[in-house]
């Protein structure tokens, strides 16, 4: 298209400032819409993990022994230790939405850096506890043992249960770590100030979102029959 | 609603929002190593909740969202209980498909034929 010899006028140059699409009326239209569109799809995980959830309470509410029996094999401390670090990686992430709501750019890549540090940290301990069960011949259909061994099958059901839910988690945080890398790449380029951080603060959302999975995973995962 | 000026939160309210969950995971944690029976899973879940909440209401701000937004977040949640609650209904009543009028014969009751 040839270039327009017409410059541009004040409203243009906002629509352009704001990354305002033609069918929004104002930016902050666009950011309700944007905001309703990710709740939208933050509910439909809500209820995909709800699924696990409410098999987890079935089998729990049947086999409750053999579930609080599987305690000794989860380790409190690295899983209360990722609990730990998720919510300082909510936090970062808090900042890094406050940072480019302020236009300080430096500060949002800092931020936006470090809630990847404590994602990776997160999934790094993730890897050494699934190590540990693999180790212990704790994963379902891979040379599973138990004892007590009248526990055996219903002591599988849990341990599918958590690495179903550990596992999708963890997808979701790698996912997380992917949206993070565009954001700072984006950040970098000087893309969000005070009147455009809408892709930040969804982003955030969901990072949000993944946390609070984990906070009802931990207590339901680890510290079933917890004793000391 | 307030989406119309960008409400930027105090670092301080996100620093206690982030002591809040720390303490309340150390709570949960220790609470865990106290035999409470049955309540020990709602005492977790009450936790679990709050500190949810916290998350959901502060850091996800929530609290300067639309009506509408908010609207949509309590739908999500009534759906998640409707699921919950009617997979437990029909676990918990589906043996009783096989002790139906468990007074037809049972002379206890002096109501056999």
């Amino acid at each position: 298209m040839a270039e327009t010899l017409v410059p541009a006028g004040q409203e243009e140059l906002e629509a352009q400032e704001t990354h305002l699409r033609h069918h929004f009326a104002t930016p902050e239209q666009q950011t309700d819409a944007a905001t309703l569109g990710m709740w939208t799809f933050l509910i439909t995980e809500v209820l995909f993990f709800g699924g696990m959830f409410t098999a987890y309470a079935i089998y729990r509410t049947m086999y409750p022994g053999a579930f609080a029996s599987t305690s000794e094999f989860m380790d409190v401390r690295l899983g209360g230790a990722n609990t730990a670090v998720l919510i300082c990686s909510s936090l970062t992430m808090a900042l890094a939405v406050r940072a480019a709501q302020l236009s300080r750019r430096k500060d949002l890549i800092r931020f936006l850096i470090l809630t990847m540090i404590f994602g990776t940290v997160f999934l790094v301990i993730k890897g050494i506890e699934y190590h540990a069960k693999w180790v212990e011949y704790k994963v379902p259909g891979f040379r599973f043992t138990y004892e007590p061994s009248y526990y055996f099958h219903h002591a599988q059901i849990l341990f599918s249960l958590y690495f179903y839910m550990t596992g999708m988690h963890a997808i979701h945080m790698v996912v997380g770590l992917g949206l993070l890398t565009y954001l700072v790449i984006q950040a970098w380029r000087g893309i969000f100030h005070a009147r455009y951080f809408a892709p930040v603060e969804m982003i955030g959302l969901y990072w949000h979102f993944v946390d609070i999975v984990w906070i009802f995973l931990f207590p339901l995962l680890y510290l079933i029959g917890h004793k000391r | 609603m307030s989406a119309h000026e960008v409400a930027i939160p105090k670092v301080k309210t996100l620093v206690l929002v982030w002591a809040a969950l720390i303490c309340f995971t150390a709570l949960t944690t220790w609470v865990a190593s106290f035999e409470f029976g049955e309540w020990n899973i709602v005492i977790a879940l009450l936790i679990a909740v709050t500190k949810a909440s916290l998350v959901v209401w502060i850091f996800m701000g929530v609290r300067h969202v639309t009506t509408l937004t908010r609207l949509f977040v309590v739908a999500g949640l009534v759906w998640l209980f409707i699921m919950i609650l009617l997979t437990a209904s029909d676990y918990k009543t589906r043996n009783w498909t096989y002790q139906a009028q468990p007074w037809a014969n049972n002379p206890a009751h002096g109501l056999s034929r």
